[in-house]
């Protein structure tokens, strides 16, 4: 069987504009939770989120680009220009064909249909504009990277609210492991911080008034996030071959569905993912030294989670460092899965494992030994980045050390 | 509002939720016994906010757990509302 490994990864987040700024946020356990400032929130009863700073997209794209994307896709976008650039990778019409996009959002271009349709109703304009469509549309990142990068291979988008990303980055790595490619650009993208999605979020009552505290016994819930990350998937030959610097192996995946109902997740479906994803890996639960959790920190997710976690490693739990960066990043919904696996690797590749910020003290109902406030360092020979969606859609990456 | 007439429509509005008749809402009912789970909750504590013109804070809405403590917090919020009212 065909081994994959990572080779290049791209980051736009509120913790770091770039992959290094990124890495340097989480290494130093600094959250990008503070005021939202891109929608007037007098009239919302949360006024927190992680927003990109320090990102003018305007410098990484020109005047008709910038008509043609939504701010989803400008993350998207040049999360993969840089992670291509990472890896080191240009593309012929031979290279291209054997290389696909594999992107993950829930929203899509949720500003623009926002904003247009702000005009239909409150505007009484007669009119959207034409790029509404093209614009909104969850492929737009897939479509864009590939027609820059001539990349012609498999590419496609998935929409599983928060597991988006990681279902993205585990259809990219089958692909490439049973032979379709050999090289894939996956992860995901995600802008959710318009007024009408917000409005939404409002009434689920499950979003923090002020940071997010995974785990915690005060946690108050989640805060919203927005980013994009994106990572080189390829052959471990390719790379070899071509001398590229490897970060570790994608080593399994693994699914599964609650069938349980459309808010509440229940542990044993996360339990089965994880399991898949070892099984796919062919890893003993023993080997995982690291998981990158969901950890919302919603009171629903994060006991489930801790209860999940257990029945799968049993004893093995208490040698399980467990981090969320949602403390820091925020809840990036379908970009979730890619900003974690990206901290994963880059966690991994260096031996320090980045912390859950904002932590108070455990919730006595969760056992889990959580990497609080500080980095850890640690070189596990594996580790696990669990994504649990709305829906009870569950998907987790399984990723091995790579060489020493 | 007179007394009573809160409990009344709270319960007339949980009743329209569930398609049952509002004698059938008892004021000890929790929310678990009259069948509702999470999702449900927040959509009857969205109606009732409609409905009376308020807003139930998120803390306050996750301590509720039966149609009695509804009915206190709405009419805790109305009284409120009131004095604001006259105050302002």
């Amino acid at each position: 069987m065909r081994k994959v490994v990572i080779t290049g990864i791209g980051v736009v987040s509120p913790i770091g504009a770039d992959r290094d700024a990124f890495w340097e946020s989480l290494a130093e356990g600094r959250s990008g939770i503070g005021p939202i400032t891109k929608v007037e929130t007098a009239e919302l009863r949360f006024k927190n989120a992680a927003e990109v700073k320090g990102f003018d997209a305007s410098s990484h794209f020109d005047e008709r680009q910038m008509m043609m994307l939504d701010p989803f896709a400008h993350f998207g976008v040049v999360a993969a220009r840089e992670a291509i650039r990472d890896a080191g990778l240009n593309f012929d019409e031979g290279s291209g064909a054997k290389t696909g996009i594999v992107t993950g959002s829930c929203l899509g271009g949720k500003e623009t249909e926002d904003a247009f349709f702000y005009d239909l109703y409150a505007n009484k304009k007669n009119r959207v504009p034409p790029i509404a469509i093209p614009r909104s549309m969850s492929n737009s990142v897939a479509s864009h990277v590939s027609m820059e990068f001539g990349i012609t291979g498999a590419t496609f988008t998935t929409s599983t609210a928060c597991s988006s990303a990681n279902h993205a980055i585990g259809q990219a790595f089958w692909l490439i492991r049973q032979g379709t490619l050999d090289t894939a650009i996956a992860g995901g993208s995600e802008a959710p911080l318009c007024y009408g999605n917000l409005k939404a979020w409002e009434e689920m009552r499950g979003v923090a008034p002020d940071t997010c505290r995974p785990f915690s016994r005060d946690r108050p819930g989640m805060i919203l996030g927005e980013g994009g990350a994106m990572l080189v998937l390829e052959t471990e030959e390719n790379a070899r071959a071509r001398g590229a610097e490897i970060y570790t192996e994608i080593a399994g995946f693994g699914m599964s569905a609650d069938a349980h109902h459309l808010t509440m997740p229940l542990a044993a479906g996360a339990a089965r993912a994880m399991r898949n994803a070892l099984e796919d890996a062919r890893l003993d639960p023993e080997d995982v030294g690291y998981i990158n959790a969901h950890g919302t920190a919603t009171q629903a997710n994060d006991v489930m989670e801790g209860n999940a976690i257990e029945s799968v490693f049993g004893d093995h739990t208490d040698r399980i460092g467990v981090s969320s960066t949602k403390s820091m990043h925020g809840h990036a919904l379908g970009a979730a899965g890619a900003l974690e696996a990206a901290a994963t690797v880059l966690g991994m590749s260096r031996g320090l494992l980045p912390p859950t910020a904002n932590f108070t003290e455990l919730d006595p109902e969760i056992n889990l030994d959580v990497i609080a406030g500080e980095a850890r360092e640690a070189r596990p020979a594996a580790a696990l980045s669990n994504s649990f969606a709305f829906g009870g859609l569950n998907a987790v990456l399984a990723f091995r050390r790579y060489g020493g | 509002m007179a007394e009573g007439r809160v409990a009344e429509r709270v319960k007339q509005i949980f009743a329209d939720y569930k398609k049952i008749e509002p004698a059938e809402v008892s004021t000890d009912a929790t929310f678990e016994e009259l069948g509702f789970d999470s999702l449900d909750g927040l959509n009857i504590v969205f109606e009732l906010e409609e409905a009376f013109d308020i807003t139930i804070p998120d803390d306050k809405a996750q301590e509720m757990k039966s149609v009695g403590q509804i009915i206190a917090e709405i009419e805790a919020l109305l009284e409120a509302k009131d004095s604001g009212a006259e105050a302002g």
